[in-house]
């Protein structure tokens, strides 16, 4: 049994007087234990969304999810709110983009480390606040006893994120989802992170989530990486697969739109033309079809379903990139 | 820290002397005077430069001011003109009636205000918040005097629930102590004093605590629907905390920090009101003496005592939400 099984995912937003809008389109993927997966997209394809879903974040006005979230078994859509939050931060973990933001400003670090020990562990303060400067240790911000009086203001970008991850890892979950977790940090900070999350990640067996736009963070952790567009999948491929032999125009596009140190002196980097916004009308055909150079008059009569690939990913294109065709 | 206070405190010692200055000057610029008061209208202009002159009012406006401030420093604020009193005497008797009122207003007014702004922002868009939105525009649009004699016509003309003025029934007997009636009771044991006095607090506090609450409620309101959207809500909310813990620990705290000051700016607004509500309900406070010592012949020495201490009381206040405000947020701490 996977760990996650996410089953025709899909959230609507509706707000009164406003057309639907459909942000998450029956997306489905799994996760097994102790894996590595991707949600790749640029912003807006509904990988954030997805993740809120997930974890049951999402507002309780305004949206509908429907589908399945499979964790262990049990649909997580369908528990009872005060069962989900039981099982939030316990058995899934969730780190967040902005790490400044999301720490709470009047409150020292090291009791909101405690806190989350202390709702699901059962700990009192003392114990909590000890257990949380060991965590404090173990994520690598020096000097923790310091650390967990100090407010979040005090520290530095990424011994926040450093801090959120120790959260987020308080209670040893099973899960744990990383929401663009480098975003806001600079370039030598992002790469600490990710090695910290790498080496966290194996040595405590925990699954990952890993929601970026950027590549480079997926060619170093991913074992699979799920491409979306417009809210939905349309490619899944084991990492090398994907690096190797993008199929879909999209993915192709995205790894095409990387610079590359060793590519002609001069040469224009390439873009994908125009952006997510506009696509908006996409019910009758394939949503990157606007945006497409592959695109045949197919694309836009239907969307193609997702379909699996000789190479045991999967695909929604009608006119994939030949596998000849591959990256330069 | 303690830098920080005895800046505050310098600050305040000038302004309060500035505005000595002002109300002294001001005061004795009004039309009308003590000397018409207490002789009456037809009096000879002999008699009449006889008694400025008992009084010192003959002599220079700033030789009057330098006295003033001369026995001020020594603690003596000189004698109603009124009674003959000494001032110090006349106002400590009214000031323990306003602080009590004022104080059960306000605990009335956040007491309410917090959870009812809480709830709105939590409604946000729906029935509850409608209701608290129109509720607080009605609130901060009423003027407290038609209030207070609605309120008192309704509750003790027509529905006796309380008693129309005073601050105790007649023929309870209590024991001053403190002057604060209902503390008095407590502490000479006569609960039924406290009783009695507590009963005759609701209507009045009730009164002067509508505007406050109002605006407690929507800054409660808007503040808590800001810190909703925090990011550190969602991590709380993804740690899977209790409601309890996310609500008081992670939402109040930060939504709590502009309602502190809201509360000391609104101390102005419980002193302005304090003078209708008391005459409203016959509270026998500031307000009373403030309204009795300009309608009964400009008191000089009481009005201008009474304004300065109105302004010591707003001031002092201010500086307790200041420090307060530096001890919740840990952002203002580090400067």
């Amino acid at each position: 049994m996977s760990l996650l099984d996410v089953r025709d995912l899909s959230v609507v937003f509706q707000r009164r007087g406003e057309r639907p809008f459909t942000a998450v389109d029956k997306v489905s993927f799994s996760v097994e234990p102790g894996q590595t997966v991707g949600l790749v997209g640029e912003s807006g394809c509904g990988k954030s969304v997805t993740s809120l879903a997930i974890m049951g974040l999402l507002p309780k006005r305004g949206n509908k999810v429907t589908g399945e979230v499979r964790f262990e078994g049990a649909n997580l859509l369908k528990l009872r709110p005060d069962d989900m939050r039981d099982r939030r931060g316990r058995d899934i973990g969730m780190i967040f983009q902005d790490p400044l933001s999301s720490l709470n400003p009047v409150i020292p670090i090291g009791v909101q480390v405690a806190e989350v020990l202390e709702r699901h562990q059962g700990m009192d303060r003392r114990k909590a606040l000890r257990e949380a400067r060991q965590l404090l240790d173990a994520v690598g911000i020096p000097d923790p006893e310091r650390r967990l009086k100090e407010y979040p203001h005090q520290i530095s970008g990424g011994m926040r994120q450093r801090a959120l991850i120790a959260i987020a890892l308080a209670c040893k979950p099973r899960l744990l989802i990383a929401d663009e977790p480098t975003t806001a940090l600079d370039v030598t900070i992002q790469a600490q992170i990710l090695t910290l999350l790498k080496q966290l990640v194996d040595e405590t067996g925990t699954a990952l989530i890993m929601i970026t736009h950027d590549l480079g963070v997926v060619a170093g952790l991913c074992d699979t990486v799920n491409v979306l567009y417009g809210g939905k999948v349309v490619e899944r491929a084991a990492r090398h697969e994907l690096f190797a032999r993008p199929r879909h125009p999209y993915t192709h596009g995205l790894l095409n739109s990387v610079p590359r140190l060793d590519s002609v002196r001069g040469e224009r980097l390439h873009a994908i033309r125009g952006s997510v916004a506009d696509n908006i009308p996409w019910t009758e055909g394939c949503a990157f079809a606007p945006r497409c150079d592959h695109v045949v008059d197919a694309c836009l009569e239907g969307a193609p379903p997702l379909e699996p690939t000789a190479t045991g990913g999967d695909l929604r294109c009608n006119n994939p990139v030949p596998v000849e065709v591959t990256v330069p | 820290m303690l830098r920080v206070i005895v800046r505050r405190l310098l600050q305040l010692a000038v302004t309060l002397i500035a505005l000595s200055a002002l109300i002294f000057i001001w005061l004795r610029n009004l039309p009308g005077g003590p000397i018409e008061a207490l002789l009456g209208e037809r009096a000879t202009p002999e008699r009449r430069a006889l008694l400025t002159k008992a009084l010192g009012y003959d002599q220079p406006i700033l030789v009057q001011y330098a006295k003033f401030m001369q026995r001020v420093l020594t603690g003596d604020f000189g004698n109603s003109i009124r009674t003959g009193d000494p001032v110090t005497e006349v106002i400590g008797r009214a000031f323990p009636a306003t602080i009590e009122l004022a104080l059960v207003a306000m605990i009335i007014a956040i007491g309410l205000g917090v959870p009812l702004g809480y709830l709105a922002a939590r409604h946000h868009g729906r029935l509850l918040d409608n209701l608290s939105i129109a509720g607080t525009l009605l609130g901060i649009s009423i003027p407290i005097f038609f209030l207070g004699y609605l309120l008192k016509d309704v509750f003790t003309q027509n529905i006796h629930w309380f008693p129309p003025s005073g601050r105790l029934s007649t023929g309870v007997d209590n024991t001053e102590v403190t002057g604060f009636f209902v503390l008095d009771g407590l502490l000479t044991r006569e609960f039924d004093a406290t009783a009695d006095a507590l009963w005759h607090l609701i209507l009045p506090a009730f009164t002067l605590a509508t505007i406050p609450l109002a605006v407690i409620v929507r800054i409660t309101r808007a503040s808590v629907l800001d810190v909703l959207n925090e990011d550190y809500v969602r991590t709380a909310e993804a740690k899977g905390l209790r409601h309890r813990v996310i609500r008081g620990r992670h939402i109040l705290r930060n939504a709590l920090l502009p309602v502190v000051t809201t509360i000391g700016l609104q101390t102005g607004a419980l002193l302005s009101g304090a003078v209708l509500t008391e005459k409203v309900y016959n509270w026998g406070g500031l307000g009373t003496l403030i309204t009795d010592s300009i309608s009964g012949g400009r008191d000089y020495p009481v009005l201008q005592t009474l304004i300065l201490l109105a302004a010591l009381v707003f001031v002092v206040v201010n500086l307790l939400v200041d420090l307060s405000y530096a001890f919740i947020d840990p952002r203002v701490r580090v400067r």
